[in-house]
């Protein structure tokens, strides 16, 4: 791919609520179009997959999920820090009985609110060994891992597993898997990208969230711009919007024209409109100038008046895929 | 049915609004638009912030992060009412410490301040922002200087988390688990049956491998001093729960009118029903607001259309479809807040009109006062 040539995992993050979820899913399809495997992972237990997929909760199983264009496959992953756990006991210490009795006695839960950083080390480490999975060809067992992750307030912690180590064992097993975990995130074959709104508050928090990932030298990818609306004015209409200069007779005329009564509310509704909507729009334009000074691509997707289902992603994939993004 | 802002924010009895929602509704804002509001009314407010927008903390004065509420300069005391407002900003780590500090001698203080289980406890922990926002408010409470307190909720994307998160971690610290694996030798594990503490054995084993026996150790102590200053975490955080069940509260939940945000609203509703919390309504905040004309969606699209059929007044087809899509825009919120409300009949619904800019100086505050108050909107 033109931007990130290496990468294989993708991490998704944003502010709450941006569209994180919808648009590392819409990701996974355009990545697989023409023919390549990939593969969504989610781990915050929230089964958002499965709601945004209309299907039952996944279990801790790799599943198929959709199809791409030209022949490709999606597959999903919810992990939670519980199931990663018990994997990891039984890979390093045979424990996948007593692991399991452990947990209903609610000591999983509590070794990793004692530590929160353990259950992070473990979620990112089960994202690096699907991305490093080799099949019996020894190809990649996917081509692309795509990882919902958790919002900008937390994903440097989240990611940079080797500060997290600050508060677990020195040595032994867990210290070697951080190491190779690290290996594979802070290096080009992973790419971060941050989705956002053109409000303030979102923009802000991408801006300050980009500035942590750098100084923690942890691979930036690309800025996603989600939910936005076309402007229905182009920049001189908008100036003359918000001065109260659109010229009302002539407006008149074309309402008569139209087969409408220019009426004084009518007008006074789509003047004002007006005004509001150019508001709008140039202070979107600001935080998009914001955004476009960081020099890094930028992928700009509109809000589905529909709202998201099946058909939404795939439109919204075929917009990444015309943005650049996989389809090689 | 109607809110009735001012008749909550001007009635004395009434000494503790919480402002919740799920995540970019716009608590900060309307917790901060009812705090100006009610002081400009007369009242003596003081607003707890969590997350404010930049700008927006600029405006009220919170220049410095120092946990204490600050005068907000530029109330209009138009009434002669004498009202004031002071706001904040919570910083949770400064106010565990200030806790910790307040519990025990300087000494012990600081062996727990320099623990490490502690420090990720008072800065890292799922649970902590909301257990000191807890913790401060009962504080402010104490301090009898307001006589209203107006509080902001984390960004949370569960709503309920305000509520439960407290006692939650509360439960964590004072649990049996973390005595049992942090101190198996002082006996804790008594009366848990010998499978169960051979699991444990298993499990403690294990948790030092993974953890390191230092941090275990770290947490140890950290049990230990706190064990001989706290009344209890739990205890603590039921407290202030009490609180909130006080008829001197009052919760207003705040809303986007998007399925998402009002399943949410829901979900706290019903909840602030079963236990019998006080609820003073539901705020349906950022509503498209659609100047009456008299004419339907379909009309206006037509007449857009054959404007653009005819290849004439491309700018008013434009504005035309514009005006379509904000009537389109606005018939989805209503039906989503038609749901809401059959679902919910008893809930006071106030549609507040979203503005074309972020809300981030007084004026902007005041606006949305006026909106919050706003008992004839047509929407
Ligand atoms: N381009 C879009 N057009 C229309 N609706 C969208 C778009 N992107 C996201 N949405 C909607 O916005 C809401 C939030 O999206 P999503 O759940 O993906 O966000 P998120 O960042 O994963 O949220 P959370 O922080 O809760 O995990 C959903 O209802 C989704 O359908
Ligand atoms: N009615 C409104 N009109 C326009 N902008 C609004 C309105 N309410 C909130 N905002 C803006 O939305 C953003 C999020 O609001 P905020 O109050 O911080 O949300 P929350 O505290 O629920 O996360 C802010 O930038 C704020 O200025
Ligand atoms: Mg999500
Ligand atoms: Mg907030």
């Amino acid at each position: 791919m033109r931007n990130w040539p290496e990468a294989t995992l993708h991490v998704v993050t944003g502010k709450g609520g941006t569209g994180k979820t919808t648009i590392a899913a819409a990701l996974a399809i355009a990545l697989a179009k023409n023919g390549h495997r990939t593969i969504l992972m989610e781990v915050e237990g929230r089964q958002g997959i499965a709601q945004l997929f209309d299907t039952p909760p996944l279990p801790y199983e790799e599943r198929k999920i959709a199809v791409a264009p030209g022949g490709g496959e999606v597959w999903a992953l919810a992990v939670d820090t519980e199931d990663a756990l018990l994997d990891y006991l039984e890979m390093f210490y045979k424990l996948r009985r007593a692991g399991s009795a452990l947990s209903k006695m609610g000591a999983v839960d509590f070794a990793t609110t004692i530590a929160p950083g353990l259950g992070d080390v473990l979620l990112t480490g089960k994202a690096c060994e699907v991305v490093k999975r080799k099949d019996k060809k020894q190809d990649n067992a996917y081509d692309y891992v795509i990882l919902d992750a958790p919002p900008t307030g937390r994903i440097t912690r989240f990611l940079n597993v080797n500060g997290e180590m600050s508060g677990l064992a020195k040595v032994g097993p867990i210290k070697s898997h951080a190491d190779s975990v690290m290996a594979v995130i802070a290096s080009d074959q992973t790419a971060i990208h941050l989705v956002t709104l053109l409000e303030e508050m979102p923009v802000q928090e991408t801006l300050d969230g980009i500035t942590e990932l750098e100084e923690n030298n942890l691979p930036v990818g690309g800025i996603f711009v989600n939910m936005t609306r076309p402007p229905q004015l182009d920049a001189a209409q908008r100036a003359m919007a918000i001065a109260g200069e659109l010229p009302q007779q002539e407006i008149e005329l074309d309402i008569s024209q139209s087969g409408l009564a220019p009426t004084p509310q009518l007008m006074e509704a789509l003047l004002s409109e007006a005004s509001d909507h150019a508001e709008r729009v140039d202070l979107e334009i600001t935080e998009l100038e914001r955004l476009t000074q960081l020099s890094r691509p930028i992928i700009v997707l509109p809000l589905l008046p529909s709202g998201i289902d099946l058909g939404g992603l795939y439109e919204l994939a075929a917009i990444m895929t015309a943005s650049g993004i996989g389809g090689e | 049915m109607t809110l009735d802002i001012d008749a909550i924010l001007t009635n004395p009895d009434k000494n503790i609004i919480v402002c919740t929602g799920s995540g970019g509704v716009g608590k900060t804002t309307t917790a901060a638009a009812l705090g100006l509001r009610a002081a400009e009314l007369g009242r003596n407010v003081c607003v707890l912030t969590i997350d404010p927008a930049r700008r927006l903390a600029q405006a009220m004065g919170l220049t410095e992060l120092d946990n204490t509420p600050r005068a907000v300069v530029g109330i209009s005391n138009e009434s002669n009412s004498n009202g004031s407002l002071s706001a904040m900003m919570l910083d949770m780590k400064r106010t565990f410490d200030e806790v910790v500090e307040s519990h025990s001698d300087p000494e012990r203080a600081e062996k727990i301040l320099s623990n490490p289980f502690y420090q990720a406890l008072s800065s890292s922990f799922a649970g902590t922002q909301e257990y000191m926002a807890m913790e401060k408010l009962g504080q402010l409470r104490a301090q009898s200087q307001w006589d209203l307190i107006i509080v902001d909720t984390p960004p949370s994307r569960n709503a309920l988390d305000f509520l439960d998160a407290p006692a939650r971690l509360g439960s964590f610290l004072d649990g049996r688990l973390i005595r049992i694996i942090t101190a198996p030798a002082r006996g804790a594990g008594r009366g848990i049956g010998r499978i169960a503490a051979l699991g444990f054995g298993i499990f403690t084993n294990v948790l030092s491998k993974l953890l390191g026996a230092q941090v275990l150790a770290d947490v140890g102590n950290f049990v230990a001093d706190i064990d001989t200053t706290f009344g209890g975490f739990r205890e603590r955080a039921d407290a202030t729960y009490a609180l909130l069940k006080d008829a001197g509260t009052e919760f207003i939940v705040v809303a986007a009118p998007e399925r998402d945000a009002l399943r949410e609203a829901a979900y706290f509703v019903e909840r602030l029903n079963q236990d019998s919390m006080p609820l003073g309504g539901l705020i349906l905040n950022r509503v498209q607001e659609v100047p009456e004309t008299g004419l339907t969606q379909d009309q206006i699209l037509a007449a857009a259309q054959k404007l653009t059929a005819e290849g004439q007044g491309p700018l008013t087809a434009a504005l035309l479809e514009l005006h379509a899509q904000r009537m389109e825009i606005k018939e989805r919120q209503k039906h989503l807040a038609m749901r809401f409300t059959a679902a919910h009949p008893n809930v006071a619904v106030q549609p507040i009109p979203a503005l074309a800019q972020d809300v981030n100086d007084l004026a902007g505050l005041r606006q949305i006062g006026e909106a919050l108050a706003n008992q004839g909107i047509t929407w």
